[in-house]
């Protein structure tokens, strides 16, 4: 491991040892599985057991307009979720980075991650006890009078919305808090010498400095959102019409595992593809960014 | 914007009733799961209908099932426990001896391995799941067809499921521990060496003791991110379910407020991982 | 300070600043000319920051006021105030280019782009980094990131340019150069520099006036001149420039110069700067420089008492050599500058030799007179 002592045999073999595992990890558990799954997605079943090549899982996606129908509308509401968050855990990581010093700062900071401690299921559970037409908020609308009678909260698209910003919100302001520290204080402080108000040195100073831990959230935000399952099913009940369902239910319902692959091919060239963009939008290194959240 | 710099009435105002929003929104969830789970009526809804510990000890009188006599749920909670276990070592060895390997070796291809390294962290869970569950099987009937071997463990079931989530968590626990890896001042192991250490005690008194916060971070980030998995989960599982799956499951159907014992249990067990972990950092 | 004629360009009139227990800022008053060079000097922890950033306005005071121009700048915002910042780390924005963070004010101001480009590069030019504009800011030397800071406060022609240590993060020899440098780019430009640092040599070297603070006070307020050669307190005289401390008690006055005791029993003669009684405890200081060596009483000037003493050790620094002695009788430790012809550069360890100094060059306070 220690690239300046030892013979050159000892060294080679260390870099050896350690690149075994490594190696074992990403390629029997990342590259080869998805060799397996692009391979499962391009070949059709002509009768038990009798397969050929063909692009016949993507011809399904693109000719039943209900298939690229959800894909568009995951992808749409993904987006939305994503800049949604960005703008609620903004202002929230600005707080615990620049306004509240000191153990206010840290203990802040540690509020704001605790409930990232409990389970997801545990936290929809919650939005679910609250959201439907006999729980909490129903309940407290009738009685406040703005409501006649409870109205079913659950199984709209905000509700998913709300549930799935919840859910990313750790994931923005990790990477926003680390970015806005390292913002030296300084430097507002110049640019307010200098005759700059709130909006320019925004503009200007601050987000700038923090473009990469904002693509880093967003990006991770995105993909998280992207591949729920959980939030949207349970949310938004038979009208989540999420993707990951379909291959789900592609993969383990219908067993049909060459149009689920091809699903799932989709889905992750789609998400791939907004990293990319995310990335050239920022002028980012994807490594950099990485290791930002 | 900062202190130092005037800020007027509404925007602290502002500020202050924002943070108070936020947290509400935050908290509301788990407050209202934890409430329902005392609540004496055999749906976790409103309205309230007295206090009760029905939903933790349970109560053959009244038919109800509590978390403590649900076997069910206490057998799903222990799956998640092993695999949680299992997933937690793997990640933190691996992540080790990557960390070791980025900071340390020279090889080439390191540049390309270092993004490899990452890319689980952009593929979604579910993505990840299907994968490894296609792969696994094509695998296993490669091996029944040519040489009649039966490998249960590439069948769905729990071994996939630590394979699935070890898979993105390796990649978690060796950003985290390469990150105090590079941080480290070379020139103590130096010093040891100087002062006639050997390499395997440099590496035992010095270098390790030194990755110890990340080691334990990252194990307790591990085990954390594996008993919370749902979506690699999900396709991966097979007949023993762990927790998030039977809780998944029973909620769809609309369950007792068991749940919500549950789900208080977990809470009380994550706040206190949490608090023992500040503990020990708190000295630093 | 002659603030007879014009308004000065800035005005601090018993501000006061608290942090909890810790009065950082305690009743301070003083004015600063128009075109001057006036510095803070004063060691860390001493104020002079938390004042520095009060004028800036990222502070507010406690009580009292600050006016520049002669404008009260009581709840006037930092960006609204005539006055710019350097500081200490600079602060200048990675995110732009040379030539954006010098027009950066400009743009606030509604400036059109053609126009403060123009400036930007003409201020550039001036403080000689022409061309420089399109550069990265991490591109510049040292000596160069500070010019572009003092560029991009100046081309928004500020009433009060206040600089936060900014030679502190350079290396010695960029120090020496920068001084220089702070002290042309002042008087080419004619604006008002306020300049805060703990290094004594910057203060003197640059100033008009320097205002020595100490515990949230001015210790005293002076030209360089005054606090060398004139120190109004001991700690003054301790702070700046090197100097002998001598405490002991009072044993004689004559006229102004007062006879002093250590507790050893070794004797001096000082000049009081402040009335001394017979009796009291007094503390004296005298200049290395002030000193003379001889081999010979013959050697030493006529009229002065003089002492005898052992060569310690000898500290060469080229101009700045001097000797360490130790006074014969009491062991009293005694620092004399060297003289610059090369006399004595032959000097031994061990070596017995003569020293004096004129009662009217060293002064002498009663103990402990220091504010706080």
């Amino acid at each position: 491991m220690d690239d300046t002592a030892g013979p050159a045999w000892q060294r080679r073999l260390m870099v050896g040892l350690l690149l075994a595992p490594a190696l074992l990890w990403l390629f029997a558990l990342i590259v080869l599985p998805h060799v397996d799954l692009a391979l499962l997605s391009l070949r059709e079943r002509t009768a038990p057991r009798e397969y050929v090549t063909s692009l016949a899982q993507y011809r399904t996606f693109f000719g039943e307009p209900l298939y690229w129908h959800i894909f568009v509308r995951t992808a749409v509401m993904s987006l939305i979720s994503t800049l949604l968050t960005l703008l609620i855990a903004f202002p929230i990581a600005w707080t615990i980075a620049k306004l509240a010093r000191g153990r206010l700062g840290t203990l802040l900071f540690i509020v704001c991650l605790i409930p990232f401690w409990v389970s997801e299921t545990v936290r929809t559970l919650g939005w679910m006890i609250l959201l439907r037409e006999s729980g909490v908020l129903p309940g407290i609308l009738v009685h406040l009078g703005i409501t006649a009678v409870p109205v079913e909260l659950l199984y709209h698209d905000a509700t998913i919305l709300v549930g799935l910003v919840y859910t990313s919100l750790l994931f923005m302001v990790v990477p926003l808090v680390s970015s806005l520290e390292s913002l030296d204080n300084s430097l507002i402080e110049a640019a307010y010498d200098l005759g700059g108000n709130g909006l320019s040195i925004l503009r200007q100073i601050v987000i700038p400095h923090a473009l990469p831990g904002i693509t880093a959230g967003c990006i991770v935000v995105f993909m998280l959102t992207l591949g729920n399952y959980l939030t949207p099913t349970l949310l938004g009940g038979t009208s989540s019409q999420w993707f990951t369902e379909q291959i789900y239910t592609q993969f383990i319902t219908r067993f049909n595992w060459e149009q689920g692959a091809a699903f799932g091919f989709l889905l992750l060239a789609l998400s791939t593809s907004m990293v990319w963009v995310g990335l050239k939008l920022s002028g980012q290194r994807f490594s950099d960014v990485m290791r930002r959240t | 914007m900062i202190p130092s710099l005037p800020r007027p009435v509404w925007l602290r105002a502002g500020t202050a009733l924002y943070l108070v929003a936020f947290l509400i929104f935050l908290f509301l969830p788990l407050v209202t799961v934890g409430v329902f789970a005392f609540n004496d009526a055999a749906y976790p809804a409103p309205p309230w209908h007295g206090f009760t510990l029905d939903w933790f000890i349970g109560n053959a009188a009244k038919a109800r099932t509590g978390l403590f006599g649900d076997e069910e749920l206490l057998g799903s909670i222990w799956t998640s426990f092993e695999v949680a276990c299992a997933v937690t070592v793997l990640s933190v060895v691996i992540g080790t001896t990557n960390a070791f390997l980025m900071e340390r070796g020279r090889f080439w291809g390191k540049q390309a391995l270092s993004v490899m390294m990452l890319a689980p962290l952009v593929i979604p869970g579910v993505i990840l799941g299907i994968s490894i569950l296609a792969f696994a099987s094509r695998v296993a009937d490669v091996l029944n067809d040519s040489f009649g071997l039966e490998l249960e463990f590439l069948r769905p079931g729990l071994p996939l499921v630590v394979l699935g989530q070890f898979s993105y968590i390796a990649a978690i626990a060796t950003l985290t521990i390469s990150a105090r890896l590079k941080r480290f001042d070379r020139t103590l192991e130096e010093a040891a060496y100087n002062l006639g250490a050997s390499r395997p005690a440099v590496l035992w008194t010095i270098t390790l003791p030194y990755l110890r916060p990340a080691l334990i971070g990252s194990a307790a980030i591990a085990f954390l991110m594996s008993f919370e998995n749902f979506n690699t989960t999900l396709m991966l599982v097979g007949a023993d379910s762990p927790l998030t799956i039977m809780m998944y499951g029973r909620m769809r159907e609309g369950a007792t407020p068991v749940l919500n014992a549950v789900s208080l249990f977990l809470m009380v067990a994550s706040a206190v991982l949490a608090l023992s972990l500040m503990r020990r950092s708190e000295p630093r | 300070m002659n603030a007879t004629t014009a308004t000065p360009d800035l005005k601090v009139s018993s501000a006061v600043k608290r942090f909890g227990d810790h009065l950082a800022v305690d009743e301070l008053s003083f004015s600063v000319a128009r075109g001057s060079f006036f510095s803070i000097l004063g060691p860390s922890g001493c104020g002079k920051t938390t004042l520095l950033r009060m004028i800036a306005g990222f502070i507010q005071p406690d009580a009292g006021d600050i006016l520049i121009g002669g404008r009260s700048m009581r709840g006037v915002a930092p960006n609204r105030r005539p006055v710019n910042m350097v500081f200490q780390q600079l602060a200048l924005f990675p995110m732009m280019s040379v030539g954006e963070n010098v027009a950066f004010g400009l743009a606030r101001r509604g400036v059109g782009r053609a126009e403060r480009t123009g400036k930007a590069a003409e201020m550039l030019e001036r403080v000689g980094l022409g061309g420089a504009a399109r550069k990265k800011v991490d591109e510049l030397s040292g000596g160069q990131r500070q010019r572009v800071a003092i560029a991009r406060s100046l081309v928004l022609e500020p009433t009060l340019l206040l600089l936060d240590e900014p030679l502190g993060a350079l290396d010695l020899k960029l120090r020496e150069h920068m001084k220089i440098e702070l002290k042309q780019l002042q008087a080419a430009f004619g604006t008002t520099f306020v300049y805060i640092t703990h290094d004594q040599s910057e203060a003197l070297v640059l100033s008009d006036h320097v205002g020595v603070m100490n515990h949230g006070r001015f210790e005293q307020l002076g030209t360089p001149q005054q606090l060398y050669y004139e120190p109004a307190t001991p700690f003054v005289a301790g702070f700046v420039g090197a100097n002998n401390r001598i405490t002991g008690r009072a044993r004689a006055l004559n006229g102004s110069v007062v006879e002093v005791a250590t507790a050893d029993g070794w004797v001096i003669h000082a000049r009081a700067s402040t009335p001394v009684s017979v009796g009291s405890a007094v503390e004296a200081f005298v200049r290395p420089e002030a000193a003379t060596l001889g081999r010979t009483a013959a050697e030493l000037p006529a009229g002065q008492p003089s002492h005898a003493g052992e060569v310690e050790s000898l500290l060469f620094d080229g101009a700045n050599s001097a000797v360490l002695l130790r006074e014969s009788a009491t062991r009293f430790e005694f620092r004399i500058a060297l003289p610059q012809t090369g006399r004595y550069a032959d000097l031994k360890v061990g070596e017995r030799i003569l020293f004096s100094f004129d009662p009217d060059r060293a002064v002498c306070f009663p103990a402990g007179v220091s504010h706080g």
